[in-house]
């Protein structure tokens, strides 16, 4: 009996546990084919959920279907449909039955049991278009900005709502009610579930390509939690880059920010050593990806070929002279200075001081860079951004004024809410406090 | 779905603008009228009389209370309207941006409440 229900109790937990993968790694792709086919946001997600829910019951019982994705669109619509001939009966909705019999005439592209076409069964076929159309009406010019960017990376990336809110400062109903808001006009205005006319992509380009530079800054560096680096939101980014780059009839800004996030994930194996963040100084560069450097450093040179001026422009070719340093100490701190010069005159952004202060430090003047984050300091935009006492305190910490720069870390603790740079912040104070002997012997 | 197209300029620039202009936007106009009959989109617009002929009413407490001019005082004034439909907003854009008076003021694009809808698009 006991080792019956143990076993029971086991399936459930791996079946819980292939769910929550399936939901973190497709519900992207899953959604937007469910939106494609109900034409509804909101029904789109309660049907999801329902599907899920009736996943949990039935695969312990027949086992699981051969493409669970597969399996859960079909679900999903036909909940939908059943929901729809429920709602018929007591409304007189002209428009949702108008659709609801569209949708009855609609092959559902590659999901039901019987497809025949066999064109579309394999998810990797049927991603692109759902997730840029997803993408396009989510950054539709009619929504706010904002909500283009809440609503692309709680539906297309699944993010929660909560982790939208530490990612943007911002309370979490606030952003509960950009998404609410968004998802209301989309519905009220008709605004369109398809990829912009070609007139219009490179006004609509912009906001794409800042939504998933933000999805892949959310992977890189994960605003709560102990996950680091969360591999398949970068990998999701790079991908919908890849496919932007392969569509666009001038691509080079995608390019750039492309190789952008390639030369960062070209880093990911060096960053995180046994659960603890190593800053770019103290890599160790063989475990840096050879090939994505190379792709990066190819589409960075290829894209300011072409044109590209953007901020991910600008911002790949600093990192593309760090990771085509042999050394840290062969770094070109000068011209990553310049680079962020010009980056702070076009879009001056106070985190873009900080960086332009740390590399002027490094380009040998600690004290002037030092100065520099001081009079950010004063100006009291970064308040509550930990990484500006984080920058002080190594300055102070290289000038040898280790008490100084134990109070900055100190400060730049009680500011930081991820736990991988908390316990960084947490060894550096330690060693602030009891520096190790041999800072004695120099002295 | 249908779209009430409000069209808003500077009333003063129209008034100034020269005969020979103000004919060559009408006609324009009616050009553009024209293609959208055509096409099937238009279902109804007018131009409307100088803002200095508006007049705002209001019932307070059982009480009327007329008053002279329009309802808010804005930068650009509300001049005339289409009522077009179109299949979703992508088209209701593209229309907007082919009305003559888009190039100087500016064209408020506002869905319809079809019966049965309360104005938050759910069904009552």
């Amino acid at each position: 009996m006991d080792h019956a229900r143990d076993l029971a109790w086991g399936q459930a937990m791996d079946l819980a546990m292939d769910l929550e993968k399936l939901h973190r790694e497709e519900s992207g792709r899953i959604l937007s084919t469910l939106i494609r086919l109900l034409g509804d946001f909101d029904l789109a997600e309660e049907m999801l959920q329902e599907a899920y829910a009736t996943a949990l019951q039935k695969w312990p019982v027949e086992g699981p279907p051969a493409n669970p994705a597969a399996w859960l669109v079909s679900t999903a619509r036909h909940k939908a449909i059943d929901r729809l001939r429920r709602n018929q009966r007591f409304e007189n909705k002209q428009a949702e039955i108008a659709r609801y019999s569209d949708f009855l005439a609609q092959p559902a592209a590659g999901f039901s049991a019987g497809n025949t076409e066999g064109t579309t069964e394999d998810p990797g076929n049927w991603f692109p278009d759902d997730r840029l159309r997803l993408i396009f009406t989510c950054c539709h010019p009619a929504l706010a900005e904002e909500a283009q960017v809440a609503l692309t990376l709680r539906t297309v990336c699944g993010i929660t709502t909560e982790e939208l809110a530490k990612a943007f400062l911002v309370p979490v109903a606030t952003i509960a009610q950009r998404l609410v808001r968004a998802k209301r006009k989309i519905r009220d205005t008709e605004i369109p579930y398809q990829e912009p006319a070609p007139g219009d992509l490179p006004q609509r380009l912009d906001a794409v390509l800042l939504v998933v530079y933000l999805i892949f800054n959310e992977g890189y560096l994960a605003s709560s939690g102990d996950a680091l680096v969360r591999r398949e939101l970068c990998a999701e980014a790079i991908r919908l880059g890849r496919v932007l780059c392969a569509l666009l009839p001038q691509p080079s800004e995608a390019q750039a920010l492309l190789a952008l996030m390639l030369l960062h994930d070209s880093r990911c194996d060096a960053r995180v050593k046994h659960g603890e963040l190593v800053l770019l100084e103290e890599q160790d560069r063989t475990l840096w990806h050879g090939d994505q450097i190379r792709e990066g450093t190819a589409l960075i040179e290829q894209a300011l070929r072409a044109g590209a001026r953007s901020t991910y422009a600008l911002q790949a070719s600093i990192s593309a002279l760090h990771a085509n340093a042999i050394t840290a100490e062969q770094t070109d701190w000068r011209q990553i200075a310049a680079l962020y010069g010009i980056l702070l005159q076009r879009y001056g952004s106070p985190v873009v001081e900080v960086n332009r202060a740390v590399a002027v430090a490094m380009a040998g003047d600690l004290e002037q860079g030092l100065a520099l984050l001081g009079l950010i300091e004063e100006r009291d935009e970064l308040r509550d951004f930990h990484l500006l006492p984080a920058a002080q305190a190594d300055l102070l910490r290289r000038l040898g004024r280790l008490p100084e720069a134990a109070s900055a870390y100190r400060r730049a603790l009680s500011l930081a809410t991820n736990d991988v740079e908390i316990r960084f912040l947490r060894r550096r104070l330690a060693e602030m406090e009891q520096p190790p002997l041999r800072a004695y012997l120099d002295a | 779905m249908q779209y009430l197209m409000l069209i808003y300029d500077v009333e003063a620039n129209w008034t100034k603008m020269p005969a020979a202009d103000q004919a060559a936007m009408y006609q324009e106009y009616g050009q553009f009228t024209q293609q959208i009959t055509a096409s099937g989109n238009h279902r109804a617009g007018h131009q409307l009389k100088p803002i200095a002929t508006a007049t705002t009413v209001r019932v307070r407490d059982g009480k009327r209370l007329v008053t002279d001019g329009p309802f808010a005082e804005t930068k650009e004034q509300l001049g005339g309207f289409y009522l077009v439909e179109a299949k979703d907003l992508d088209e209701a854009i593209s229309i907007a941006a082919r009305i003559p008076s888009v190039r100087h003021g500016s064209i408020e694009i506002r869905p319809i409440v079809t019966h049965g809808e309360t104005s938050e698009g759910k069904v009552a």
